[in-house]
Parts: structure tokens; C-alpha cells; sequence
């Protein structure tokens, strides 16, 4: 707190954070961050043949203290010394403080769209390219359903602006949807994912229709114990849902009809046969990546499609303001309920793909630490963001999918990245919106 | 030419627990004509304009749209989105709600909602890429060029309604309001916070509305220069209660009315009474 209201007045006065004012700022620090250490460093917790006892560690406590101390002080002084140059320069630029001049929307960047099509571009090739083995396939697919998560998730909190704690109840509703109709009634998974998404729509619409009243946090906290209940019905309904145990077993997909194992059960052709190929497990890793690829990329691309209708249109601007949007005439509860029911059954494909993909599913699958991934996605790729939402799943879920030989320290890197994006893009990786019409560009294609 | 009466306004009563913020309160707007509702601070205007446009339920009273087409809305029995939407009422904010996010095109395409849902099946034949959609939102796109025009707005279509100066956004206001096809058109305060120069303009743009859109158009303010200038019709409100109602001048010449606005008298309750005692006493 105190580095700022400096900031702020050196950026008046170019007035300097006096050494002292750097020592105290910084001994705060290093008290905070040993008086956080004592609990969590210096008693250890040791199991041994005489029972449990305490360990007492407080060199470390005191360590942990010293270093945020000295990291601190060092952080000022370069702040300082960076601040103090910076000043300079503006300076020299512009003698005169510069106005506050309202500025035009940006046009579309050209990078965004070619880094789009790089992307989907890596995507295709992926487990062609030569260093692409079984694990790196498996943990792309992974990766994209949190991509695909967070793109539906994004119709519901980037574009209608409603905070939804609770998104992965849709995700477990398209699961358990594939998971049981396959298993009693055997339907096949073609069928079952439309029916998937239906059935998550319909939740979505239930959801809605309860909730339409309230905003931001009491939305919020709704979402929030509707996700829970999904999961505890899901732990409790011992004979429908199997309970803790979950379904095991559930039937994987097949290359429309041509089943992914060695021989078939049925005596018809397995997929390695039809095509005169080797069998290798690999190729229903590879089916499973480029289903995952398609659901995905048909999410984005109907979010990019929407935006541009009026249906779209007025979810930004319900998320604009609500009351504008009343008095030309918007139905805001119809509007809403769709931005419900909509981002429920993209969750609802996702939801019943990760079933037909594990092959078994159990309600500790669908916690609220789930629904709160897929939200820092959304939220850290900058809410509306399309490729945002890539970015920051990269960075949330595949790197510590990555990076797992770490072990729990991964965990220390993803609060680390988690407070560097928000002190350095505290709007999100990409925040910047693109208008969904330019007169420019109509006045152009005229010309 | 005859007055065609566009909106009644009968015993409206308007309370909030023990607080009566409209009392009895009866007026006419017709078609064709400006209408100001003045009144000092805290006299209800806005409360009015609130049960017109459904934002609030009226405790009592009766509000009549009769628009030209024949059908009579009751509006204080309507939801509030189909008071904009079928009765075709519009309103501005005194606290402007812009999509500021949005572009100053996209919050005129926006308030023509309600005709691209129609023409896109909501959104199906869009989605479908159906030529329908396609000339709907150009017709959309022709009637936003329109306003954008008439506002002056031409030159910032594509900047984010937030980034425009006061002024403009006042006058993007309007144009979105307009942009709906209202029969009429409710003003609260658009003269508020704007200089002479753009004052004068907004006069010249509510003038030319009345003209060319042949609608009723009802206003809050308090900028005596623009009521005076531009209204055909004035109600006088006074903590919640009608003053005076009458043209123009009629209404500057109502002895009531100088009591309430200059504080002759020895009404208490006037602020400029009141002020006028301290003075006194420092």
C-alpha cells in the first residue's frame, strides 16, 4: 500500500521513496511473511514409532522472513530506479502532460486472427509431428476439453456477464447423461452426445430460471450450491449413478461403427482391419484428440458466429447494463435463460466426450475445483477472449500436466503464474474486445 | 391542427412506504408535441417517468398510450420490456446507460433487437447464414447510419461508446432511443451536464425529431432554456403534487410556480428560503 501512494506521488513531484520508507515497506513484509511461515514452516508434523510428534523448524521461519525482506527491498529499489527513468523519458517525449484524448476502438489486430490459425493449424498436424508420442496426444486432449470448457463457459460469463460458480454441473450432467443411456439402454455415443447437450440445456434452463433476478455475487453463490447439489445427488443416488463408485466400463466411442480394439467382439471389422492398417493403441488416442479437436472448434467458431447475431449482441449488452437493455425493449429473461441453456450444453458435449473418453466416471470428477479452473481460464484469458481462453488453459492446465515430475511444487508455479497475470494483465491475458461490426468496414466492401 | 392526445396520465400515485413521491397526478402528452415535466429537485420527475416506462409499479393511477395505429396500451398493467417493445415507449437515463464497452454502432444495432430477433428466426437463419438475416441487418445498419448522421456521430461509429466525450454520449443516447421507433419518446434530463453550444444543439435535434418522426416526446429538465424554447406543453411538479400545467408561458407567469422556484413566501421546505434564512443569520 505504501509503494503505491508513493508511486502516485513521485509521478507528481518525481518525488523519490526515501531509503527508510524502502526498509520499513519491506521489514513489514518480511514480518507478514514469517508470521505466515510459522504456521506452515516451522512445526512439522513427524509420524514415528512413539506416535505423532512436533518438529520445531523456526531457522526456516526465519529464513522465509529475510528472503521476502531482501526480495522486497530489491523489488523497490529496482522499482524505483525503473520508475525513476520511465519518468524521464515520458519527459523528454512530451513537455506537456498529455490530455486525456478519447481514442477509437482498435481495429481487429491482424495478429489475433493469424495466431487463431497458427493454432488450429499446430492442432491438425499435432500427432503427426514427429516428437508427438501417446502422452503428448493424450495430454492435448486433455487440454482442449478445458478449451472447450472454457469456451462455453465464456458464452455464459465473458459474453452475458453472469458469473457462474457452477459450470461444471452442466459438464457432469453430459457425462452422466453418455454414461447411463449407453450403459442401459446402449445407445451409441452419436446419438447420445446431442442428447448430452440437450439434457445440459435443460439443466441449464432450470438453473435459470431460479436465478434470473439475482446478480454478480448472489449469482455468484447460487451457481455455486447448484453445482454442489449436482454432485452430491450424483454421490447419493446409489441406483441410478452408482454413487462414490461412479460407472466403470462405459462403452468407448467407435470410428463411426468400426470399434478401436485388436479383434472385434461382434465379428465385424475393427477399425486397424477396415483400413489395412497395424493395430495400435494409439489410433484411438488419435480419434479421441481430433473428436475433442472438432467439438472444440465447433464451440469457437459458433461463439464467434453468435456474437454477431442479435441474440449475442444483446448478451453483451445485458452484460453491459440490464436496465438499458430493458428499455429498448430487450427481454432480459429470455436473453439470459439462453446464455444459460447454451453454455450448459457445450458443457454437456464436453461432459459426455471426458465419459466416453475415461471410460469411467465418478462424481470426484465434477468438484467445485473443477468449475473454478475453468473460470480462471475464462477470467485470466480475458473475459471474451477466444484465444485468451487457449492461452490461459495452456498455462492453467497444461503446464502442470506438463510439469508433473515437480510434483507439489507445480502447485507453488500455478499461484505463481496465477499473481504474475494479475499484476501485469489484471484484465486478463488478451482483454481487448473487438467490435462485432465496424462502419469502416461496411463503408469499404461499398467502395 | 387538431391535438391528438398520445399519452394520459390519470391520478397517478406514486408511494414508497411512507413516502409519497407522485400524489395525484394527471397530465396529457400529445402527439406531435414536447412535453416538459420541471419541477426542483426531488419533485418526482423521475419517479414519473419510471412507472411510464415500467421501471416501477404505480400504487394508483392509470397510464394510457394511445398510439396511431388504434390499439390503447394500459402501461402501467405491462411488463417492462413491452413497454419499449410493443407500446413503443423510449426513454434515456439522467445517468447515462450506454453499452460503454460496446461501439457507438453496435448500441444503435442493439436497441433494433427486437426487428434482426424477428427477421433471424432468433437468430436461426443467421446462424444458418440465410440471406434474411444478412438484409435485415443492413436495413439495421442503414437506419443506425441514419441516426449516427442526425447526431453527428458519423466519425466515431467504431469507437466504444465509454470513450466519447459528454456531450456525445447524451446525443448517442437519444439516437438509441430513436433507433427503436418509439411513438414516444421520454427525455430525462438530456441537457444536463452538456455547455450552451451543445445545449443549443440539442434543441435543434428534439425540434427536428418532433418534425420529421411526428412522435411525442416527453421531457425532464431543468435548463429553463431549452424547456422554454422547445416545449409546446409544461407540467409543473412540486414534491410529488401537479403545480401548474399549461404552456410555456402560461406556466412562467403562474404565480404558484415563482412561489415554488424563487422561495416568496414563507414555505419552509424551499431550499432557497431556506438559504436565504442562513444568510440571514451568518
Amino acid at each position: 500500500m505504501t509503494t503505491t501512494t508513493n508511486a502516485a506521488a513521485a509521478g507528481q513531484h518525481s518525488y523519490h521513496p526515501s531509503l527508510i520508507t524502502m526498509l520499513k515497506d519491506s521489514a513489514a513484509a518480511g514480518i507478514v511473511a514469517a508470521l505466515l511461515a510459522l504456521p506452515l514452516l516451522g512445526f512439522h508434523l513427524l509420524d514415528s514409532a512413539q506416535g505423532l510428534h512436533l518438529d520445531y523448524r523456526f531457522p526456516l521461519v526465519l529464513w522465509a522472513g529475510v528472503i521476502v525482506f531482501a526480495g522486497r527491498f530489491a523489488l523497490s529499489l529496482a522499482g524505483a530506479a525503473i520508475g525513476h527513468r520511465l519518468r524521464a523519458g515520458k519527459k523528454a517525449v512530451s513537455p506537456v502532460a498529455p490530455l486525456d484524448i478519447p481514442t477509437a476502438i482498435a481495429k481487429p489486430k491482424p495478429w489475433r486472427k493469424i495466431t487463431g490459425w497458427v493454432l488450429v493449424a499446430v492442432a491438425l498436424v499435432l500427432p503427426f509431428l514427429p516428437f508427438a508420442d501417446r502422452n503428448l496426444v493424450d495430454k492435448a486432449t486433455l487440454l482442449l476439453i478445458y478449451v472447450m470448457l472454457g469456451w462455453g463457459l465464456n458464452i455464459v460469463v465473458g459474453l452475458a456477464g453472469l458469473l457462474d460458480l457452477g459450470y461444471v454441473a452442466f459438464y457432469a450432467v453430459g457425462a452422466y447423461s453418455y454414461a447411463i443411456l449407453s450403459q442401459h439402454y446402449g445407445v451409441s455415443f452419436w446419438v447420445c452426445l446431442p442428447l448430452a447437450g440437450l439434457f445440459s440445456a435443460c439443466f441449464g434452463m432450470a438453473l435459470g430460471f431460479p436465478v434470473l433476478r439475482l446478480r454478480g455475487d448472489y449469482l455468484a453463490i447460487v451457481t455455486l450450491g447448484f453445482g454442489e447439489i449436482i454432485r452430491v445427488v450424483l454421490l447419493n443416488w446409489q441406483d441410478f449413478t452408482g454413487g462414490p463408485n461412479g460407472i466403470a466400463d462405459i462403452k468407448r466411442p467407435s470410428f463411426f461403427g468400426l470399434p478401436f480394439s485388436a479383434v472385434s467382439l461382434d465379428g465385424g471389422k475393427t477399425f486397424s482391419q477396415f483400413f489395412g492398417l497395424d493395430f495400435s493403441p494409439d489410433h484411438r488416442v488419435t480419434f479421441l484428440y481430433y473428436l475433442i479437436l472438432v467439438l472444440a472448434l465447433a464451440t469457437n467458431l459458433f461463439t464467434l458466429r453468435i456474437r454477431k447475431l442479435p441474440i449475442g449482441r444483446a448478451w453483451e449488452a445485458l452484460r453491459e447494463d440490464e436496465t438499458a437493455c430493458r428499455s429498448l425493449g430487450i427481454n432480459p429473461t429470455k436473453t439470459k435463460l439462453s446464455a444459460f441453456a447454451i453454455g450448459a450444453m457445450f458443457a454437456g458435449f464436453a461432459g459426455s466426450f471426458f465419459a466416453t473418453r475415461q471410460g469411467f466416471i465418478s462424481p470426484e470428477s465434477f468438484t467445485f475445483i473443477e468449475s473454478a479452473i475453468i473460470l480462471a481460464i475464462v477470467v485470466l484469458g480475458g473475459m471474451g477472449s477466444q484465444i485468451g481462453i487457449v492461452l490461459a488453459a495452456v498455462l492453467l492446465v497444461g503446464l502442470p500436466e506438463w510439469f508433473r515430475d515437480l510434483q507439489l511444487y507445480r502447485m507453488i508455479a500455478f499461484g505463481g503464474a496465477m499473481v504474475l497475470i494479475m499484476l501485469w494483465r489484471p484484465r486478463g491475458l488478451l482483454s481487448s474486445r473487438e467490435p462485432t461490426i465496424l462502419l469502416s468496414d461496411i463503408k469499404e466492401a461499398a467502395e | 391542427m387538431s391535438r391528438q392526445p398520445l399519452l394520459q396520465v390519470e391520478h397517478l400515485t406514486m408511494r414508497f412506504g411512507g413516502l409519497t413521491a407522485v400524489n395525484d397526478l394527471s397530465f396529457t402528452a400529445y402527439r406531435n408535441e414536447i412535453t416538459a415535466i420541471i419541477g426542483p429537485n426531488g419533485a418526482g420527475k423521475t419517479t414519473v417517468f419510471n412507472c411510464l416506462t415500467g421501471f416501477y409499479k404505480p400504487t394508483v393511477g392509470r397510464l394510457t398510450l394511445t398510439p396511431e395505429n388504434g390499439k390503447t396500451f394500459l402501461l402501467e398493467r405491462t411488463e417492462g420490456f413491452r413497454i419499449a417493445k410493443d407500446a413503443k415507449v423510449a426513454r434515456t437515463f439522467q445517468n447515462i446507460r450506454l453499452f460503454g464497452g460496446m461501439s457507438v454502432l453496435e448500441n444503435l444495432i442493439v436497441a433494433q433487437h427486437n426487428m434482426l430477433m424477428q427477421a433471424s428466426v432468433y437468430s436461426l437463419a443467421g446462424l444458418a447464414f440465410l440471406p434474411k438475416y444478412r438484409n435485415a441487418e443492413k436495413q439495421a445498419v442503414e437506419r443506425a447510419k441514419y441516426w449516427l448522421n442526425k447526431v453527428g456521430l458519423t466519425a466515431h461509429a467504431d469507437w466504444s461508446a465509454a470513450n466519447l466525450p459528454y456531450g456525445s454520449q447524451r446525443r448517442l443516447e437519444i439516437a438509441r432511443a430513436m433507433c427503436t421507433e418509439p411513438v414516444l419518446l421520454c427525455l430525462d434530463e438530456p441537457a444536463a451536464g452538456l455547455n450552451p453550444k451543445e445545449s443549443l444543439e440539442l434543441n435543434t435535434l428534439l425540434r427536428d425529431i418532433r418534425k420529421e418522426q411526428g412522435i411525442g416526446i416527453l421531457l425532464i429538465e431543468h435548463d429553463m432554456s431549452v424547456v422554454m424554447q422547445i416545449s409546446d406543453h409544461v407540467v409543473v411538479l412540486d414534491h410529488g403534487a401537479p403545480l401548474s400545467d399549461g404552456s410555456p408561458e402560461e406556466v412562467r407567469n403562474d404565480p404558484a410556480v415563482i412561489r415554488a422556484y424563487l422561495g416568496a413566501g414563507d414555505d419552509e421546505d424551499n431550499p432557497a428560503a431556506v438559504a436565504m434564512g442562513h444568510g440571514g443569520v451568518a
